[in-house]
């Protein structure tokens, strides 16, 4: 892992990602020093916010990356935890679910990592919505107490499945490998850059979204949910996430002739993106919160950062996996 | 650091971690000077994750008023009790006329020490706060100088709700409000109801 990850075209990504936020940096900055450029305070605010998140996420993960695939599953899987922490935490439940709700954060929250970290696929892609998904209600209902019973089930099911399951697929990227062959593994290199690569563009199309929701003439797709989510805003982001994502194709392992890949993949994650943030909001919109960081601090918590991440992963899995199986058909280049 | 106040920091750490408890202090800051901080109850964590909310140098003049019954059953809760929290145990079965709870609170805080104390009494459900008992009015009326501070504990009775052994790691609340005191001849009930209120109030803001 570590040789990989110094590998130059790894090196050629990150730096990149570091020149592209000192920019950004610098650029609000000049922004700010300026009172008269005439831009909406709270936005440029939002923005400066973002770019701050994005320098913590990028180290972060910079970090764990140099030091191996444990440590990146571990990182997920305490973001996974903190997540599901602030999911239930604004989800009402009852003394009869205080058992199962233990399990699901002591045992089956880590075990879904654990078993992303022994790269166990068969297993980890079913433990959570096959077995958690039936033990969870039988548990709740050995509790004894049948009031809103379903309701509070699917509660539990759905945290679990989101802030846990999904988001694990996310760290499972560095997982990934040809099927058969001598050498099974990608080039080196090459996972870590799919997951950099994945979170990147997903925080790309976010921001995209978001810029493109200024302009001024602006359709709303769902006011009662999210009033900062419009038509030009996703049309217009998934579109320009897409050409950033084509012209990134050298980093990924979607190559040679199949740099229009790397594109349709990034319309994939900036449109689950999209998914997963209007999904939340509706969660947020029901509970009467505007973040779900309320309960944390004033600004927003981990899980209005993590939710496009979450809804992304695993639809960029097992894209990335069946187009490798098709690679591995038509041009055995490993094998 | 000795190894005591390594201990401290260490449980108070783990109890912020565990309780994922963010505090906010309304029109109310942190000091050293004498206070009784009093919180609606509705866990057994609740002592400890209010004593832990608080900054290290407060912390080390801070005693949670606890129960002996529970405190001193089994070692570790002793030690952590006696030594770590450095509690102030009130015996419940042996109440003896001239060694009232208030009286040995008064006497053990001396000049120095502020207290956590929970007036309901017992804990309730987390729906509704109980009508709190009269310790906390003869405790202002005997000491008019301590600085009442209300404080507000959230979620704490979904991480370990009354009856159940094992935590559960949701996020929890703590808010601090502002310094009261007994007004001069106000009755002992009107100023129990407004201590109540001034706790319930913060759930709101």
């Amino acid at each position: 892992m570590l040789g990989g990850a110094f590998e130059l075209r790894t090196l050629g990504l990150v730096g990149g990602v570091l020149i592209l936020l000192a920019a950004a940096t610098i650029f609000v900055r000049a922004l700010r020093a300026r009172n008269d450029s005439g831009l909406n305070a709270a936005v440029l605010e939002t923005f400066r916010m973002r770019v701050h998140a994005w320098w913590v996420l990028c180290s972060i993960l910079a970090t764990t990356f140099f030091i191996g695939q444990t440590a990146t599953v571990v990182l997920f899987g305490l973001i996974g935890f903190w997540g599901l922490r602030e999911f239930i935490t604004l989800t009402p439940t009852r003394l009869g679910d205080h058992r199962t709700l233990f399990l699901v954060f002591f045992l089956i929250a880590p075990l879904q990592f654990v078993l992303v970290g022994a790269e166990n696929y068969p297993l980890y892609s079913i433990v959570i919505p096959v077995y958690a998904f039936l033990f969870i209600p039988a548990l709740i209902a050995m509790a004894g107490d049948y009031k809103r019973f379903l309701e509070r089930s699917a509660k539990i099911q759905a945290g679990l499945l989101i802030c846990v399951y999904c988001l694990s697929y996310a760290p499972a990227l560095l997982t990934l490998q040809l099927e058969s062959g001598p050498e099974p593994k990608l080039p080196p290199g090459a996972n870590t850059r799919l997951l950099f690569f994945f979170v990147l563009m997903v925080q790309f199309s976010d921001a995209l979204q978001y810029a493109w929701a200024q302009i001024p003439s602006r359709h709303v797709i769902v006011p009662t949910i999210n009033p900062t989510k419009t038509w030009e805003g996703l049309l217009g982001g998934s579109a320009s996430a897409t050409l950033i994502g084509g012209l990134l194709w050298w980093a990924t392992p979607f190559q040679g002739s199949n740099w229009w890949m790397a594109a349709a993949m990034s319309l994939v994650i900036s449109i689950m993106g999209f998914a997963g943030g209007l999904t939340l909001s509706a969660i947020k919109r029901d509970r009467g919160v505007r973040d779900y960081g309320t309960l944390v601090e004033g600004h927003g918590g981990v899980l209005d950062r993590i939710d496009s991440i979450c809804f992304a992963a695993p639809v960029f899995f097992h894209f990335t996996l069946w187009w490798l199986k098709m690679q591995h058909i038509k041009q055995p280049w490993e094998g | 650091m000795d190894k005591t106040s390594l201990m401290r920091n260490g449980l108070a750490l783990l109890a912020q971690l565990l309780s994922g408890a963010s505090s906010r202090w309304i029109d109310s800051q942190p000091d050293t000077c004498q206070r009784v901080y009093f919180a609606n109850h509705t866990s057994h964590l609740d002592a400890i994750v209010l004593w832990s909310a608080l900054p290290a140098n407060v912390r080390e003049v801070t005693r949670p008023v606890a129960a002996k019954d529970y405190w001193m059953k089994g070692a570790i809760r002793r030690y952590l009790a006696t030594q770590v929290f450095n509690a102030l145990l009130i015996d419940r079965t042996e109440i003896k006329v001239h060694q009232s709870p208030v009286d040995v609170m008064i006497r053990e805080i001396g000049q120095q020490y502020s207290l956590i104390v929970f007036p309901e009494g017992s804990r309730g459900d987390g729906q509704e706060i109980g009508d709190f008992k009269s310790g906390l009015y003869y405790l202002a009326k005997k000491r008019p100088d301590l600085e009442l501070i209300p404080v507000h504990l959230d979620n704490m009775n979904r991480i370990l709700p009354r009856g159940q052994v094992l935590p559960v790691p949701l996020l929890s609340c703590i808010t601090f409000g502002p310094p009261m005191w007994l007004e001069t001849k106000e009755p002992k009930d009107a100023f129990l109801r407004r201590a109540r209120n001034a706790v319930r109030q913060l759930k709101e803001i």
